[in-house]
């Protein structure tokens, strides 16, 4: 069996124990009002049932830097989707590098952690439109490209102070 | 080939039972300025009777968590009645307490606890109610929760909301640089937690069913955002959509006919009406700017929500069926993640008044459009109301770790709801359960 059946055997070994070592409380079973006792009141049902996914592997844009030297990450202002002068020069050298390739280019992007969620997942969204809107200018196919935003979701680094902030703006380019 | 589709259909739905670790504890701030005081004296049981659960102390928690209410400690009570003939006014009167609980459980041969639980007001001398109330060993807790309820809408002439649940999202960092999500459900007090979903990938925005037995939210589960709905007994799921783009901020409408949802299929994100029983879409919103969370008002039928179009997020509110549209927030930098109060006088909001500021929960009062911020912590998301429209749950940092707080509507009131292992965010408050 190949790699990744031996990583869902393992995922999978270790929920069972999970599932193993987790007690259940009462809370768990099935509990139905016997009907109500003349002027009393009779408590309901209140039990639920969990459900857990299983993950997949990935590199990430730093990993993927490191090998050729190409900027993966691209950096925006708070509120912001406009592209620098600095990404733009960036995403010229992955355009000619892309043209003489073929494949998926998938965009990634992210808002920093203040304000609201879902308007950072809109926000991330905008952010890799962006992107993907200059690389179709670069002759990139957009059938290629694909973009997904993460919002706030998976920050690049952790903390709140302005400079976690302003390198967790950004859309990566996998 | 057998064998591998089995280890993912299997992997794809493991069920994990039981209480998680990620318990959240409560730490209270702030009270009113003059708490009534309460007295709620120990359950009488039967002899041998031991319940796992002792049900005066949780509901005196209940009631000074509303911070209105000021318990009197048992090792106070110089004496503890658990019916009329032994209440004797004058020993409560010394205390200074105002109001008297009493009661008794007795377990039948079912082993059902059938309790009788009474209210006195000790300054005017008289037995305000007498009821009874049963339930299994399980339900101890529950039994506290109703009867916490029926004492604070008697005192105060609001519905409790001491039986209603919330659930939020608990995230873990581990050491791979990866995160583990879970979709946690809960007592309003943060007691006996129960995990929804657990996923390696996000999960937000959880919305609840209006009769609270399901709950919709966003996952990414397969690299991608979408909407579920999971119904809460059973675990059965169901992916609601799955266009390219966004799919998000579900909001289900309080007739339970419809979910309001954003979606950038058509180019950027809108709001669209989903029709739970037809699957049809209704397009709401036509602007090229950001549209997003979409909250149903109370009728069913008019949504407030989040717009960039006047060029900075703001609240602006929707007609769904004449598509009237009108602004609601002008003051502050940044208003968005609307949701309003039950009786449709105001709205709650995340609020930055200007530029480079903190983010706080306000309370716009829709008639006099008024602003008042509620929250004295920074970096305020996702403002839930509880059912009754008396306090506002939500997520801020507290030593940069992700914390759920709670603040009264007046602001009185506050407390926090770490948890010790996990950061907590996106609560959302059920409807009323009974």
């Amino acid at each position: 069996m190949n790699n990744n059946v031996w990583k869902m055997i393992a995922v999978l070994g270790f929920s069972a124990v999970l599932a193993a070592c987790s007690s259940t409380p009462s809370e768990e079973e099935s509990m139905s009002g016997s009907g109500v006792d003349g002027s009393g009141t009779s408590m309901g049902d209140g039990s639920t049932t969990s459900i857990g996914i299983g993950s997949d592997g990935g590199l990430s844009a730093e990993e993927m830097a490191a090998r050729d030297g190409l900027q993966y990450v691209f950096y925006f202002d708070f509120d912001q989707s406009a592209l620098d002068p600095q990404t733009r020069a960036a995403l010229d050298a992955q355009a000619n590098v892309l043209r003489n390739s073929s494949g998926v280019v998938r965009l990634e992007g992210h808002a920093d952690e203040r304000g609201s969620r879902e308007y950072n997942l809109a926000l991330g969204e905008r952010r890799a439109n962006a992107i993907a809107n200059y690389l179709v200018l670069q002759g990139i196919e957009r059938s290629r490209i694909e973009t997904v935003s993460y919002g706030e979701e998976r920050p690049a680094v952790l903390g709140s102070d302005e400079g976690t902030w302003q390198r967790n703006r950004r859309v990566e380019l996998k | 080939m057998f064998l591998k589709r089995t280890l993912i259909g299997l992997l794809m739905m493991v069920v994990v039972r039981g209480v998680i670790a990620a318990e959240l504890t409560i730490e209270i701030t702030r009270g009113t300025d003059n708490p009534t005081t309460i007295a709620v004296v120990p359950m009488g049981t039967t002899p041998g009777l031991y319940p796992a659960v002792a049900i005066d102390a949780v509901v005196s928690a209940d009631l000074e968590r509303s911070g209105l209410f000021d318990p009197l400690a048992v090792s106070e009570m110089i004496a503890q009645p658990h019916q009329k003939s032994q209440v004797h006014y004058n020993d409560w009167r010394l205390l200074g307490t105002d109001f008297l609980v009493i009661g008794g459980m007795t377990r039948d041969a079912s082993g059902r606890y059938q309790v009788t639980f009474e209210l006195y007001d000790v300054l005017r001398q008289r037995q305000l109610f007498s009821k009874n109330v049963n339930g299994t060993e399980s339900q101890l807790r529950d039994i506290a929760h109703f009867m916490a309820d029926e004492i604070y809408e008697t005192l105060t002439g609001v519905k409790g909301a001491f039986s209603t649940k919330i659930v939020y999202v608990s995230v873990e960092q581990q050491a791979n640089g990866r995160q583990n999500f879970r979709l946690v459900k809960a007592d309003a007090d943060g007691e006996r937690p129960v995990t929804v979903l657990d996923s390696p990938e996000p999960i937000l925005s959880p919305t609840w069913s209006p009769d609270a037995k399901q709950v919709a939210y966003v996952s990414f589960e397969g690299g991608r955002p979408a909407i579920w709905r999971q119904v809460l007994a059973s675990g059965e799921r169901q992916k609601l959509t799955n266009f390219s783009g966004l799919n998000s901020a579900p909001s289900w409408s309080p007739d339970g006919r419809k979910m309001a949802m954003v979606l950038s299929k058509d180019g950027d994100p809108e709001i669209y009406v989903l029709d739970l029983a037809t699957n049809q879409f209704d397009r709401i919103t036509r602007h090229f700017g950001i549209d997003t969370e979409p909250q149903w008002l109370p009728d069913s039928r008019n949504i407030v929500f989040t717009s960039d179009r006047g060029g900075r997020p703001h609240i602006y509110q929707v007609d769904t069926v004449s598509r009237d549209l009108k602004r609601l927030t002008y003051d502050g930098a940044y208003n968005a993640r609307p949701r309003p109060l039950p009786d449709g006088s105001g709205i709650v909001y995340v609020h930055r008044s200007e530029p480079g500021g903190p983010f706080y929960v306000a309370l716009q009062n829709l008639e006099r459009n008024t602003v008042r911020v509620l929250t004295d912590t920074q970096y305020d998301e996702s403002p839930s109301i509880a059912p009754n429209g008396s306090m506002i749950i939500y997520a801020t940092k507290r030593l940069g770790k992700g914390i759920l707080a709670v603040v009264s509507v007046d602001a009185a009131v506050k407390y926090f709801l770490p948890s010790a292992l996990r950061e907590v965010r996106e609560p959302a408050w059920s409807p009323f359960v009974r």
